[in-house]
C-alpha cells in the first residue's frame, strides 16, 4: 500500500500548505467594510462637517481639507513662495518672508494648533511652525491668510512648536537642535555640545483681541533635542510638557549615539512660576539679538517687517521649581495630555510600551522631593513616582496620541503601521487597525481639547506606495479616515495630501464658516497705492520708477495703454481690484516678469515690480478667468530706449487705431 | 337725512390706520426685482424705495454693462424726489378723510389713489422699457432682437438671468391700503343707496 501512503502524505502536505496560506494576513483591499462610502460621502454642493487644517510639511504651506469627504478646500501659503497666489512675489507680501537671514522663500511646516478659549477651539486663528529657520506663524480664520510671522532667536529648528495653552496665553517654541546662543560667542567647537549648547524654550504671548504675537520670555535649559510638547489643561493648566531626546548630548551620528539611554525625559515646565519669576525680575535681559516680526494688515493689504533685538531669559537651572525632568523610555516623540489634564502620555519612538504619567502624582513627587538626581542642575523625578501605569504590548514605535472624549486614547505606531485604541483608566488595548503606511501623526477633531469630537480619527502617513495610481517615483502623501463612533475603528476613506502632513487639527465647520470674509470693502482700503475708481487710474514717473495705478473690473484694466516707459525704469504695477462681488478675483501678469503674477481679491491692492529688459511693446493680462470677456482683459505697455522723448501717457478706450497705411 | 352723511366708525378707524401705514411705506422698500443665475445661487436683489435704490445695485450695474444697459443711479430719477411727498400727501389725505367723516370724500380719495396707482405702474413700465431697450450699440453682448426689459410683475428669463419682479413689504402695504379704501368706499356707497 505504498501508493496510498504517498497519497496521504501528499494530501497532508497540501492541507498544511493551504492552512499556512490561510494564516497569511489579509491584504489592504479587504480592510474596508460595508457602508464606508456612505460615511465619507458628502453630496455635491453640501458642506463638510469639519475643517481639517493639515500641515503641508516640506511644502511650507498649510492645507485645508473637508472632513469626512477628504476634499481639498484650500492651500494657504505660509512659509513658502506661492506663485499661484502671488504670495512672496507681490511687493505687499514680500516682507512676510523676511528673517534675520534675509528673505527666506521656503520652510518646513510641521505642526498646527487652533487657538483655544477655556480649552476648546474658538475658531479665531491657526498657529503653525517653521522647522528650518525657526519661526511661528498665525493664520487668520476670517481670511484664511497668514497674518503674522515671528522669528525666534537662540533656536535651531523649531520643532517642539506651536503648542498652545488652554486660553491661548502662550504659543511655545522648543528648539529641536540645541545650539550655542546667538551672537559671536557661538563660535565654539561642535564637540563642546555639553558645555556650550543650550536648549531654548520660547514662550510667545498672544494678544486676545488681535492675535498679535510677542516673544514674552525664553527658558534656557541644558542642551538636548526638544521634540514635541503639549500644554496642561484643566487640573494641569499652568504647566507645559516637552519631550526630549538626545539626553546623551551627542553631536554626531545621533542615530546611534542618541539612542543609547534607556530613558530620555519629558520636561515639565511650570509656566505660572515662570511668570512669577519674571515679575520678580529674575529674568535676564539679553540684547544684541536680531529677529524678524512680520505682520500683514488686511486694511492696507500690506505687510511690514520689524526687527527686534531683545528678549528676557529665565535660567531653568538657577530658578527653583521652574522645571522638572520625568524619565520617559526610548527617545520620546509625542507627549500628549488627556482631556481632563490628569494623564500625560509619553511615546518612546523605539519603545514597545506606552508610559502614562499622572499629574497629581507628579505634584506629590515634587512635594515629597522624590528625585533620583539632577540633569544639568534640574531635578529628575523618579519614574515610578510620576507613573500612572504602562500600556503593555500596544505595538512598536508609538508616536502620537489623541483622545476620543469617551475615556479612550488612540495612539499611532510608525514601525508597526497601525492605530491602537486603548482605555486611559485601565490601560487595556481595545482595538487596532492597520494604516497605509507607517502613520506619523493622527488626529481626532478636538482631540487635544477638553471635549474631543470622537467621530473620526485621521491617520497621516509617511509612506504612500500603492495606495493611489502611480505617478512615477514621486508620490503624493496619504491620509486615512476611520469612523470611531462605534467600538471598532472602521476605515472609510483614503485621500492624498500635499507636502508631507505632520500634525493636523479639525474644527466644526460652524465655528469658522460664518465668519469667512467674502470681499474687502474698497472704501476701507488704506493701501497708499490703492486706486479706488477708474477716474483715479494713472501713471506717475518718479525718477526711474514708474508707478502704474491700475484698476481691474470685469473685463478691462484702466489704463490699458501705457507709453513713455524707458529701458532702465522700474515699473510698479499697483493693481486694485475694484469689484465688490464675492469670488471675483482678477489676476495680473506681464510678459517677461521675473518674479510672478498677482492674484487680487475684490477691494484689494497688490503690486508687481517689473523691470523691462528690452525695447518693445509688452502685453499684460488678467490670469483669473473672471468673465465671459476675460480673454479681452488685456493691455499693452510700450518700452522705449533710455532717454527717449516719448512722453508718459496712459488711457483706456480712447487711444483708437490710427487710420492709414504703414 | 343726517345719518347718511356720516361714515361708519369702523371705516374711519381703518382710514386712520391706513394713513399711519402709508407713512411707514415712505421708509420701506416698495418693489423688488430678484435676479438669479447659475453663478449667483445666492441671488441678486434690487430694492426700490420711495426715495432710493437699494440691494446690490453696484454688482447689477457691473453686470449690465455687458449688454449695454445704462447704469442705475437714484439721482437720475425724479421719482425718488417726488414719491415720498406724494405718499406723504396720501397719508395726510387718508387721515383727513377719516377725520372729516364725509362719505363723499372717501369716493374722491379712492379715485385719486387708484389713479396714482395706475400712473405709478405706467411710469414703472416706461422706466423698465427704457432701460431694457435703450442699449449701448457698442455693448459686448448683442443678441439680435433681444431686449432686457424686466417684467412689470412676475418672472421673465433674460439671457442667463431669471428676473422676478414683485411688490416688497411697502408695496404690499400700499396695495392693502388701496383694498381697504375700496372696501370702505363700496360699503359707504351701499349704505348711502339704502
Amino acid at each position: 500500500m505504498e501508493l496510498k501512503k504517498y497519497l496521504l502524505t501528499g494530501l497532508a502536505a497540501a492541507t498544511l500548505l493551504s492552512t499556512f496560506q490561510a494564516c497569511k494576513p489579509k491584504g489592504a483591499g479587504e480592510a474596508v467594510s460595508g457602508g464606508a462610502a456612505e460615511k465619507a460621502y458628502v453630496a455635491p454642493g453640501k458642506y463638510d462637517e469639519f475643517y481639517n487644517f493639515v500641515s503641508g510639511g516640506f511644502s511650507g504651506q498649510l492645507s485645508v481639507y473637508g472632513l469626512p469627504s477628504g476634499r481639498l478646500l484650500r492651500v494657504i501659503p505660509v512659509f513658502s513662495l506661492d506663485p499661484e497666489k502671488g504670495w512672496g512675489f507681490s511687493e505687499e507680501t514680500k516682507p512676510m518672508l523676511e528673517t534675520s537671514h534675509g528673505n527666506v522663500p521656503w520652510d518646513d511646516l510641521h505642526h498646527v494648533q487652533l487657538s483655544k478659549t477655556d480649552g476648546e477651539y474658538d475658531g479665531k486663528w491657526v498657529f503653525v511652525n517653521a522647522n528650518n529657520t525657526p519661526r511661528l506663524a498665525r493664520v487668520d480664520l476670517t481670511t484664511f491668510r497668514t497674518a503674522e510671522i515671528l522669528e525666534l532667536p537662540n533656536s535651531g529648528g523649531n520643532h517642539s512648536s506651536p503648542f498652545i495653552t488652554e486660553n491661548t496665553e502662550y504659543v511655545v517654541a522648543g528648539t529641536r537642535f540645541s545650539v550655542p546662543v546667538d551672537g559671536e560667542s557661538g563660535d565654539v567647537p561642535i564637540n563642546t555640545y555639553k558645555q556650550n549648547f543650550r536648549g531654548t524654550l520660547s514662550f510667545v504671548s498672544v494678544n486676545k483681541e488681535n492675535g498679535n504675537m510677542d516673544l514674552a520670555f525664553q527658558i534656557e535649559t541644558p542642551g538636548v533635542n526638544y521634540d514635541l510638547s503639549r500644554a496642561g489643561k484643566g487640573v494641569s493648566h499652568g504647566w507645559f510638557f516637552f519631550s526630549t531626546y538626545n539626553t546623551e548630548q551627542a553631536n554626531t551620528l545621533l542615530e546611534v549615539n542618541a539612542s543609547k539611554n534607556d530613558k530620555d525625559f519629558v520636561l515639565a515646565v511650570n509656566w505660572k512660576k515662570a511668570e512669577e519669576y519674571l515679575k520678580a525680575g529674575k529674568g535676564k535681559k539679553v540684547t544684541g539679538l536680531k529677529y524678524a516680526h512680520n505682520k500683514y494688515d488686511e486694511k492696507s493689504h500690506t505687510s511690514k517687517t520689524e526687527f527686534k533685538t531683545e528678549t528676557i531669559v529665565l535660567n531653568a537651572e538657577e530658578l527653583e521649581g521652574l522645571c522638572y525632568y520625568i524619565p520617559c523610555p526610548k527617545s520620546p516623540h509625542g507627549v500628549d495630555v488627556d482631556p481632563s489634564g490628569e494623564y500625560i502620555v509619553g511615546s518612546g519612538k523605539l519603545a514597545a510600551l506606552i508610559p502614562v504619567f499622572s499629574f497629581s502624582k507628579i505634584q506629590k513627587a515634587i512635594e515629597g522631593k522624590q528625585f533620583e538626581g539632577k540633569f544639568g542642575g534640574i531635578p529628575i523625578i523618579k519614574y515610578d513616582a510620576a507613573l500612572y501605569g504602562e500600556v503593555e504590548k500596544p505595538g512598536l514605535g508609538p508616536l502620537h496620541t489623541e483622545f476620543d472624549g469617551k475615556g479612550n486614547a488612540i495612539t499611532s505606531f510608525f514601525v508597526s503601521s497601525e492605530l491602537v485604541k486603548w482605555n486611559i483608566k485601565d490601560l487595556k488595548v481595545l482595538d487596532r487597525v492597520p494604516t497605509y503606511y507607517s502613520t506619523g501623526h493622527l488626529m481626532i477633531p478636538g482631540g487635544d481639547t477638553k471635549s474631543p469630537d470622537g467621530k473620526y480619527v485621521v491617520a497621516y502617513n509617511k509612506i504612500t506606495k500603492d495606495r493611489f495610481l502611480p505617478t512615477g517615483p514621486e508620490l503624493s502623501q496619504s491620509a486615512q479616515i476611520f469612523d470611531i463612533s462605534g467600538d471598532k475603528m472602521q476605515l472609510i476613506l483614503d485621500f492624498p495630501t500635499i507636502g508631507e502632513p505632520h500634525y493636523a487639527q479639525a474644527i466644526r465647520a460652524e465655528k469658522v464658516k460664518d465668519k469667512s470674509v467674502k470681499i474687502f470693502k474698497i472704501e476701507e482700503n488704506t493701501n497708499p497705492y490703492a486706486t479706488k475708481g477708474e477716474k483715479d487710474a494713472r501713471v506717475e514717473r518718479k525718477g526711474n520708477q514708474v508707478h502704474v495705478y491700475l484698476t481691474s473690473i470685469r473685463s478691462h484694466f484702466a489704463p490699458d495703454n501705457i507709453e513713455g516707459v524707458q529701458l532702465g525704469d522700474e515699473v510698479y504695477f499697483h493693481v486694485t481690484n475694484i469689484e465688490q462681488d464675492w469670488d471675483m478675483p482678477h489676476g495680473f501678469a506681464v510678459k517677461g516678469a521675473r518674479n510672478g503674477e498677482l492674484l487680487i481679491m475684490p477691494g484689494e491692492t497688490q503690486t508687481l515690480k517689473w523691470v523691462p529688459d528690452r525695447i518693445g511693446v509688452f502685453p499684460f493680462y488678467c490670469t483669473d478667468f473672471c468673465s465671459a470677456l476675460h480673454q479681452e482683459m488685456q493691455g499693452y505697455i510700450r518700452i522705449s530706449k533710455k532717454g527717449s522723448n516719448v512722453p508718459i501717457s496712459y488711457s483706456v478706450g480712447t487711444n483708437l487705431p490710427k487710420e492709414g497705411t504703414n | 337725512m343726517e345719518t347718511t352723511n356720516k361714515m361708519s366708525a369702523l371705516h374711519r378707524v381703518l382710514l386712520v390706520l391706513c394713513s399711519l401705514a402709508l407713512v411707514a411705506v415712505i421708509f420701506l422698500p416698495i418693489w423688488r426685482i430678484e435676479l438669479d443665475a447659475a453663478q449667483y445661487p445666492e441671488g441678486l436683489e434690487l430694492q426700490i424705495y420711495s426715495h432710493k435704490l437699494a440691494g446690490q445695485v453696484e454688482i447689477i450695474n457691473g453686470l449690465n454693462h455687458y449688454i449695454g444697459m445704462k447704469t442705475l443711479h437714484a439721482d437720475d430719477f425724479v421719482e425718488f424726489t417726488v414719491l415720498p411727498y406724494i405718499i406723504g400727501f396720501f397719508a395726510l389725505a387718508f387721515l383727513a378723510v377719516g377725520l372729516a367723516n364725509k362719505p363723499k370724500w372717501v369716493y374722491v380719495l379712492f379715485g385719486a389713489f387708484l389713479l396714482f396707482g395706475i400712473v405709478a405702474m405706467v411710469d414703472f413700465y416706461i422706466w423698465e422699457y427704457d432701460y431694457g431697450h435703450n442699449l449701448d450699440p457698442n455693448a459686448p453682448i448683442k443678441v439680435p432682437g433681444m431686449a432686457y426689459q424686466p417684467p412689470l410683475i412676475g418672472y421673465k428669463q433674460l439671457l442667463n438671468f431669471g428676473a422676478y419682479s414683485i411688490p416688497d413689504i411697502g408695496g404690499w402695504i400700499f396695495i392693502g391700503c388701496g383694498i381697504l379704501l375700496a372696501y370702505c368706499a363700496v360699503q359707504e356707497w351701499r349704505k348711502a343707496k339704502q
